[in-house]
């Protein structure tokens, strides 16, 4: 590049014998020479956004294709990946404690119409009714040829059915796959599953939700694609559950009762190994029953009376006010108590059949023979500030912690004042309802040393840890009473040679809906723990309105009715639970006790 | 040398084009057979699942306590009972070896193959302790 000197030598001197100033020519010139540099520098700068601008022009339209394409192509399973095969369950299968299937996904079709593809809607309909007796074949070719293009026939078919579906041939008949809920147990454990239904709904695959029962109360865990390879292990074991189920469906028609509810509870880790509730239902097909206007809630079968069966429990609870006592340390189990008479207010609180105790019992006795008058005056000793304290830390007064949906609503029946009427009564379970849960896990407080047992249906291993409500040596003393009740006391029948069962009875008369009590209906249960003397199991059993009418004048205590139900369970289940009978201790061979 | 060079360069980009042809369609037929194969696991898991629901059906104790009902005078099956638990005093001492039993493996008779005995064995005698 040449360079044009700013002072040419020759316009200078033309300039100066001009007399013109020659500094004006090197302006003139340094002025060219800087627009010559502007003009390059601006030029090289359009090109460099001229590139920048191609760049990123280039890069906007590689991710707007890509994404045009991922938006218009058909969604296609990553096949190439080993990770694709494992989903292939949307809900995780249920299964017992010892990995027995207890709800689990079968693979169906549903049944719709394209009613534009149909070729002969009157024959289809006509078919379609052969092999669905419920449908009616003029109202099915009406609804195929009034205008609308899409029409769902059946939810879920069975494979025969789908076959004959196939054989009619028309190209209108359409299949959408369908995983479908499956309880191979039949009505086994219907109140714990509760039941699942479809919930969105499309052709090729429709959400499968719970309904009731652990279902839905483990909805979000049983759907989480991350856990669908994992089943939901529960706390039940099958084989007791059958034998349970099995027996107290047995003790419910002996006693012609309307119906009955049981738990089977380890009392260490707090988990429910059985829990029944009769009548029941098959969870495959679940209900919707029209109960008439009079009937109470628990005469549907979808009713769970362990968990909602709110109820007074009776005598039951006579316990509870003899451990808080003793914890106390007002009374020991031989404080003698009086069990003549009690009185308050206008109140005169009378024992079972009007039976008459004598002057005074010990504490013991009193549970024993289960005297109200007596419970009445230890808890009168407590006062009813304190026991309202110790029931609500018993759980008794608030609703089951359970995992099942129905547990938050059933809250407990307590009176909003607690004068002295009112801790009499409920300290013989009276004027104050809870459910068999929350007596079950009660019960297994004290048979668990005092320390809160928490009752869950998910398995655990681990022992409960919770806050001690009592003491051991408390605890360990109301065992013993529970069991002088079975050896000595209203609940003999459930002496057995085989396990030491402690516990105790409860007669509660049903209330009426319109006030008052009957008297020839009552809810009878028998709260027990076994092996009395380390226990390690609670077993609740609630019979309603039983009666036996084998003898000259029918018998309506729990004694009679919910104990004996009760024992067949101890002795059919205990085996089954691994425990050992008890075997009285033989004499050492060739030593007696001998004196001089 | 040049040209040597552009027919070198020539004939090794023919023979890479070739490999890649061949890697090409090697792939696709893995990805092929991964997808059948991927089908198949589907299909076989999808059996799995109904088999297992159709062994708990088979399986669920209202079944399984008729037919043991039905079939009682084969099986003679009755609910486990407390009665049937034993005590380990219950079960027999294993009856003393026989001396034979208590020779050494290692011991040299000499045989490799089965030999045939036969004859009658004395019943009587000092045969075991």
């Amino acid at each position: 590049m040449t360079r044009i000197p700013l002072r040419p030598l020759a316009r200078i001197l033309n300039a100066r014998t001009k007399g013109e100033n020659p500094d004006a020519i090197e302006r003139e010139n340094l002025r060219l020479r800087h627009e010559v540099i502007r003009d390059k520098g601006r030029s090289r700068a359009q090109l460099r956004l001229l590139f920048l601008s191609l760049c990123f022009f280039s890069a906007f339209t590689v991710i707007g294709a890509r994404m045009g394409m991922l938006s218009a192509t058909e969604p296609m399973e990553p096949r190439t990946s080993s990770l694709g095969a494992d989903i292939t369950a949307g809900r995780a299968d249920i299964v017992d404690r010892n990995g027995r299937v207890l709800a689990t996904n079968m693979l169906t079709h549903a049944l719709y119409v394209q009613t534009k593809d149909l070729i002969d809607p009157a024959r289809v309909a006509r078919e379609l009714a052969k092999i669905f007796p419920d449908m009616d074949a003029a109202a099915l070719e009406r609804r195929f040829t009034d205008g609308r293009s899409f029409l769902w026939i059946r939810k879920v078919l069975s494979p025969e059915q789908m076959q004959a579906v196939h054989e009619i041939g028309d190209p209108g008949l359409l299949f959408g796959p369908r995983e479908m809920r499956l309880y191979p147990n039949g009505q086994l454990a219907a109140h714990v599953l509760g039941g699942a239904a479809f919930g969105a709904e499309g052709v090729d695959r429709a959400e499968v939700i719970g309904t009731a029962g652990i279902e839905k109360a483990m909805d979000a865990r049983l759907r989480d694609p991350a856990q669908a390879n994992q089943p939901l292990e529960l706390s039940l074991d099958l084989t007791v559950q059958a034998t349970v189920e099995e027996i107290l469906a047995a003790g419910v028609n002996m006693y012609s009762a309307r119906g009955g509810a049981a738990i089977l509870m380890n009392v260490r880790t707090g988990e429910i190994l059985s829990l029944a509730s009769l009548p029941t239902f098959d969870p495959n097909n679940r209900p919707n029953p029209v109960l008439p206007k009079d009937a109470e809630p628990a005469d549907s079968p979808l009713f769970n009376r362990a968990v909602q069966g709110v109820y007074e429990l009776g005598s039951t609870f006579k316990i509870f006010a003899a451990a808080q006592a003793m914890e106390l340390g007002i009374v020991t189990p031989n404080t003698p108590i009086d069990t003549s008479s009690l009185v308050i207010g206008r109140h005169r609180i009378s024992e079972f059949d009007n039976h008459n105790y004598g002057p005074t019992k010990t504490v013991s006795e009193v549970i024993e023979v289960s005297s109200n008058i007596g419970t009445g005056h230890i808890a009168l000793m407590i006062g009813g500030e304190r026991q309202q304290d110790f029931l609500t830390r018993l759980g008794l007064l608030s609703p089951s912690p359970v995992e099942l949906i129905e547990a938050p609503g059933a809250k407990p029946l307590r009176p909003k004042k607690w004068p002295d009427i009112v801790t009499v009564t409920a300290s013989f379970g009276h004027g104050i309802s809870s459910s068999p849960l929350n007596l079950a896990a009660a019960y297994a407080t004290i048979a668990n040393g005092g320390i809160k047992v928490t009752p869950t249906l998910l398995r655990r291993t681990a022992p409960m840890e919770g806050p001690r409500v009592m003491s051991e040596q408390v605890a360990h003393e109301a065992v013993t009473m529970l069991r002088r009740v079975v050896t000595n006391g209203t609940a003999s029948l459930a002496r057995m040679p085989e396990y030491a069962v402690a516990g105790k009875t409860g007669t509660a008369d049903k209330p009426k809906r319109t006030g008052g009590y009957y008297t020839d209906k009552v809810i009878n249960t028998f709260a027990s723990t076994f092996p009395a003397e380390n226990p390690q199991y609670v077993l609740i059993v609630s019979l309603d309105e039983p009666v036996d009418a084998t003898g000259p004048k029918p018998l309506r205590t729990a004694g009679w009715t919910a104990v004996p139900v009760a024992a067949e369970m101890i002795r059919r289940t205990a085996p089954l639970l691994g425990l050992r009978p008890a075997v009285e201790p033989k004499p050492l061979d060739g030593l007696t006790a001998v004196s001089n | 040398m040049r040209p040597v060079l552009y027919v070198l360069s020539f004939l090794a980009v023919m023979a890479l084009g070739f490999w890649a042809y061949r890697e090409n369609y090697t792939t696709q037929g893995a990805l092929r057979e991964v997808a059948a194969l991927q089908d198949e696991i589907a299909s076989l898991r999808e059996s799995l699942a109904i088999q297992k629901a159709e062994w708990a059906y088979l399986n669920r104790p209202d079944r399984l306590r008729e037919l043991a009902t039905l079939n009682f005078d084969k099986l003679g099956l009755l609910p486990m009972a407390p009665a049937q638990f034993g005590t380990a005093t219950e079960v027999a001492y294993p009856p003393p070896p026989v001396a034979a039993d208590m020779a050494p493996e290692s011991a040299p008779l000499g045989l490799k193959d089965p030999v045939t005995i036969s004859g009658t064995l004395d019943a009587g005698g000092e045969q075991t302790p």
